[in-house]
């Protein structure tokens, strides 16, 4: 076995020693995990999922696991957004109740650090949990499943309606030693329920760990779960995340899946449309600079007739980024009755800078409409021209149209205070020579215009 | 004719089978170093080419056969194929055509194909049907005039061995994948075209009209080089369905195009593609690649690819040179329990250089289709453009159409699209037609040659015709 699969091992033993008595199917799931990635070790670059993504960087640090949650309530604050929400806060993985406000919940609604409920109920929690993502969807679920302990449950009677978001927020700190964390995430939606969930990672200029993230998410029949992951993680943290979803019949299922942050990102995002009616929409817009790498993987799976699903992202590299996008549709034998449609446009401002995409198409029925485009390529150069007439110098122009390429998911958010923010960091993120006072102004004068 | 009789008749399995033919130099079936050295001393090649099959062998010794493809084919025993085996003689042929499988008749007249020529596809006797020589002769004075060569690729190494030396590998090397490096080792024939300097090939190149064409083998290995401003056209293959005694076949075709010369290369594939239960069929490996070489330099694939069990096939283009210019055009039909993986990659390193993929893929049956391709923009390839189309026609709810488009971008300047589509025959689209008096059949046929009008218009003229043809017998059944 290889050195860097066994330094995880030994943590995980150091661990379990620590930790002491545990009820036995977590134990016995533990096990199932460590074996499973003892098995798999990490995923190398000839494997077809992984062929754009080198995860060597993670397999060759050793992370340290911490039990503290201390964070600046000011650093909190400042990197919080400003949302009236329940919100639930996670320092390295650890829960934090200071940084945390649950407010008043409504009734039927569940938000519970994952421990806590485990506490309290661990049979009612252990059931589903899991069951999506397994060990088997991949190395970093099983060492996921090997190391849980922290993470949160929402669970939704049939029929709430949740009237603020839920935050999940998650937090990373600079420190001298490099730090894992392996958050789950349930979210377990009744019939006809309604609700947006927040997760938001960010944390201190500096830090470098590792956050190992599966997000299992259960749609009751007709329930509504409106999803944004905003990832401003420190752009030295690795960011692995592997989210599954379960939809029954006629439930929606939006995810905006938008990617700021973290020095090696990888999103696994699969929906299963199990129930008919059922329709997944996917956006996503990642921002890649210096040498950053951004993989996102998505994969949507048709397994009942009349399920509708839609994907966009979008993605800018700069510098000598990476980014991947990897959208797959599977449509079902007898999956009759299908639209999918599915985009992915890239735009590089750098020579340096790498895209690579795989929009893929397989299906098994013949009643259906699937289509899919990608594009990678520059600024419309006539939309450029366009700005120039109108008294705008170029850099302004080119700056302006990528800020309004990002724009185009970004419009699609309801939620004010992630829009704003999500805009304001493209914005400073843009090259110098986009002429970023300009653009202010720019912007200015064609509001009042 | 009774029902039962007809059935019987329809039924019948392909005659002229997969049967090995025990001659005296044939070799037993199995490869080792002993057998590459009997074809290699067969055929009269100098020392260097048998060092060149055994370097390839050795190389494929180490290899495993790729396994990414969406094909699901039984392991192949490559130790149960004879790798060499005489042209026949023609005592052994079909001395008629009334010797000939009559469901093979049945189909060169649907697609119309001329009386004399029916003969030589079916493999009967060519000298007792009609004296190929005149043709031949005429044709090889006027490319001798225009200096073009064009031979098969055991007599180029035997005539011209220093072109061969230079070329051969250096598109498609030795040990490119598990199927170039069994090439590389076994092949025993195929095409060698070399058109010199500011030469315009006079005439399309058929491997049709090429003397001893009719036994090409399995193991087909094609070469073609455009000089400067040279250009040249090249067809491969026929719509006629082919008699073929082997199972297995891994071709490898390697284009040369030099600064502004241009390579137009045309196929039509339709070899045996298996009983109702996809049994016996062809399993087709196939390496195809060209290289722009020179700047401003054009290679251009067309294919229509209709018959095999199994195709695996993805001709490319490597676009070094500046402003060059690779195209890849493409019509897969699969019915009944047909497999095709199938695609193109094209490589952009220069300067301006720009392709085009147009792909329409036809489902039919139980049958399993996907596209696969690969644009690749380097970080020098400035201004690169790419434009991919490729969309999936679906008829009958038991096949399968996929798309893995792969696309690797590394350069800010360079445009690159992709579209696709996936859909069935519109409801509407068919009423229309058949208000109109149409048959369905007929409807379909017409639909479908629409949906590949794109690609059929880079065809020659006479291939496009009998491309229709083809593609509404290929279909035939699937309707209905």
């Amino acid at each position: 076995m290889n050195d860097d699969v066994q330094r995880f091992l030994d943590r995980l033993s150091e661990r379990s020693a620590q930790r002491g008595d545990e009820p036995t199917w977590i134990a016995a799931r533990r096990q199932a995990g460590a074996a499973r990635f003892e098995a798999m070790g990490f995923p190398h670059r000839r494997v077809e999922a992984w062929k754009y993504t080198d995860v060597r960087d993670i397999a060759r640090t050793d992370f340290a696991l911490t039990d503290d949650a201390e964070f600046s309530p000011a650093a909190a604050a400042a990197l919080t957004l400003p949302l009236d929400a329940h919100r639930l806060t996670f320092v390295d993985g650890v829960f934090a109740p200071a940084l945390s406000d649950l407010g008043n919940l409504p009734a039927g609604v569940q938000v519970l650090p994952l421990s806590q409920a485990l506490e309290e109920n661990h049979e009612a929690v252990g059931g589903p949990l899991g069951r999506l993502t397994g060990v088997d969807f991949s190395a970093f679920a099983a060492l996921n499943t090997a190391f849980f302990e922290e993470g949160a449950l929402v669970r939704l009677a049939p029929r709430t309606v949740v009237d603020k978001p839920i935050v999940l927020q998650f937090l990373s700190r600079a420190g001298e030693q490099p730090v894992m964390s392996h958050p789950r995430i349930l979210v377990e939606a009744g019939g006809r329920s309604q609700a947006t969930l927040i997760e938001h990672h960010a944390g201190e200029e500096g830090a470098a760990n590792f956050t190992n993230l599966v997000e299992e998410i259960i749609l009751d029949r007709g329930a509504i779960l409106t999803h944004y992951k905003l990832q401003e993680a420190p752009l030295k943290d690795r960011h692995i995340a592997s989210i599954q979803v379960e939809q029954g019949r006629d439930s929606r299922y939006t995810s905006f899946n938008l990617n700021l942050g973290g020095g090696l990102v990888r999103n696994d995002v699969v929906s299963d449309l199990n129930g008919e009616g059922a329709e997944a929409t996917l956006h996503g817009l990642f921002y890649g600079q210096g040498r950053q790498h951004v993989d996102n993987h998505t994969e949507v799976n048709h397994n009942a007739p009349h399920t509708r699903s839609s994907e966009n992202y979008k993605g800018i590299l700069d510098d000598r980024a990476h980014g991947v996008f990897n959208g797959r549709v599977v449509v079902k034998r007898d999956s009759q009755k299908i639209e999918s449609e599915q985009s992915n446009a890239n735009l590089l401002l750098s020579d340096r800078a790498e895209v690579d995409t795989k929009p893929e198409l397989e299906i098994y029925a013949d009643d259906v409409k699937c289509a899919h485009g990608a594009t990678t390529g520059q600024l419309d150069e006539e939309a450029v021209y366009a700005l120039r007439a109108r008294g705008i110098d170029e850099q302004t122009a080119r700056g302006l149209l990528t800020l309004a390429f990002a724009g185009e998911v970004m419009e699609l958010v309801d939620l004010d205070a992630v829009a704003e923010r999500v805009e304001l960091t493209v914005a400073g993120k843009l090259p110098e020579r986009f002429n970023l006072a300009g653009l202010v102004e720019a912007a200015a004068a064609l509001n009042e215009d | 004719m009774a029902s039962q009789e007809m059935e019987q008749l329809v039924r019948r399995e392909y005659k002229e089978g997969f049967v090995t033919d025990i001659e005296s130099d044939t070799v037993p079936p199995g490869l080792d170093e002993n057998t590459i050295a009997f074809i290699s001393k067969k055929k009269g090649e100098p020392e260097w080419m048998l060092e060149w099959r055994l370097q390839a062998y050795h190389q494929w010794l180490k290899m495993t056969p790729p396994s990414w493809a969406h094909l699901d084919y039984p392991p192949i025993d490559y130790q149960a194929i004879s790798y060499y085996s005489a042209p026949k003689r023609d005592e052994d042929k079909p001395q008629s055509l009334d010797e000939v499988d009559p469901k093979l008749l049945e189909t060169y007249e649907k697609l119309g194909i001329p009386l004399h020529e029916r003969a030589a596809l079916a493999g009967v006797a060519v000298d007792a049907v009609f004296d190929s020589v005149s043709v031949t002769t005429t044709f090889k004075e006027k490319l001798h005039e225009a200096g073009v060569i064009f031979c098969s690729i055991s007599e180029a190494i035997r005539d011209y061995p220093e072109l061969v030396k230079q070329y051969l590998g250096s598109v498609v090397p030795q040990g490119d994948n598990y199927f170039t490096a069994l090439n590389s080792a076994v092949f025993t024939d195929g095409s060698f075209v070399f058109v010199p300097e500011d030469v315009t090939c006079p005439m399309e190149l058929s491997t049709y009209f090429r003397i001893n064409a009719a036994n090409t083998g399995q193991f087909e290995r094609t070469l073609i080089v455009c000089e400067s401003r040279a250009q040249v056209s090249y067809l491969e293959g026929c719509t006629a369905p082919q008699r073929d005694e082997n199972q297995l076949h891994a071709a490898v075709v390697e284009l040369v195009a030099l600064e502004d010369a241009s390579i137009k290369y045309s196929t039509v594939q339709n070899w045996y593609p298996g009983d109702e239960d996809g049994k016996g069929g062809i399993y087709n490996f196939v390496t195809k690649r060209g290289d722009c070489r020179g700047d401003r330099s054009h290679i251009s694939w067309t294919q229509v690819e209709t018959g095999s069990a199994i195709t695996w096939k993805y001709p490319s283009c490597v676009l070094r040179g500046k402003d060059s210019v690779g195209e890849f055009y493409s019509v897969a039909v699969t019915n009944g329990r047909q497999q095709a993986d199938t695609g193109t990659k094209m490589i952009h390193i220069g300067e301006g250089s720009r392709s085009t993929i147009v792909s329409k893929g036809i489902s039919a049956g139980r049958s399993e289709q996907s596209y696969r391709g690969l644009v690749k923009v380097g970080p020098r390839a400035k201004g690169a453009r790419n434009y991919t189309q490729c969309d999936s026609l679906l008829i009958g709810d038991t096949c399968g159409a996929h798309t893995f488009p792969y696309q690797e971008i590394g350069n800010s300047t360079a445009t690159v699209e992709h579209e696709a589509t996936t859909s069935k025959i519109g409801e509407d689209q068919l009423f229309y037609c058949q208000s109109r008096g149409l048959s369905e059949e007929d409807a379909v046929n017409m639909i479908v040659n629409g949906f590949c009008k794109d690609v059929f218009q880079e065809l020659p003229m006479e291939f496009a015709v009998e491309a229709e043809a083809l593609l509404n017998v290929t279909l035939e059944g699937a309707v209905g």
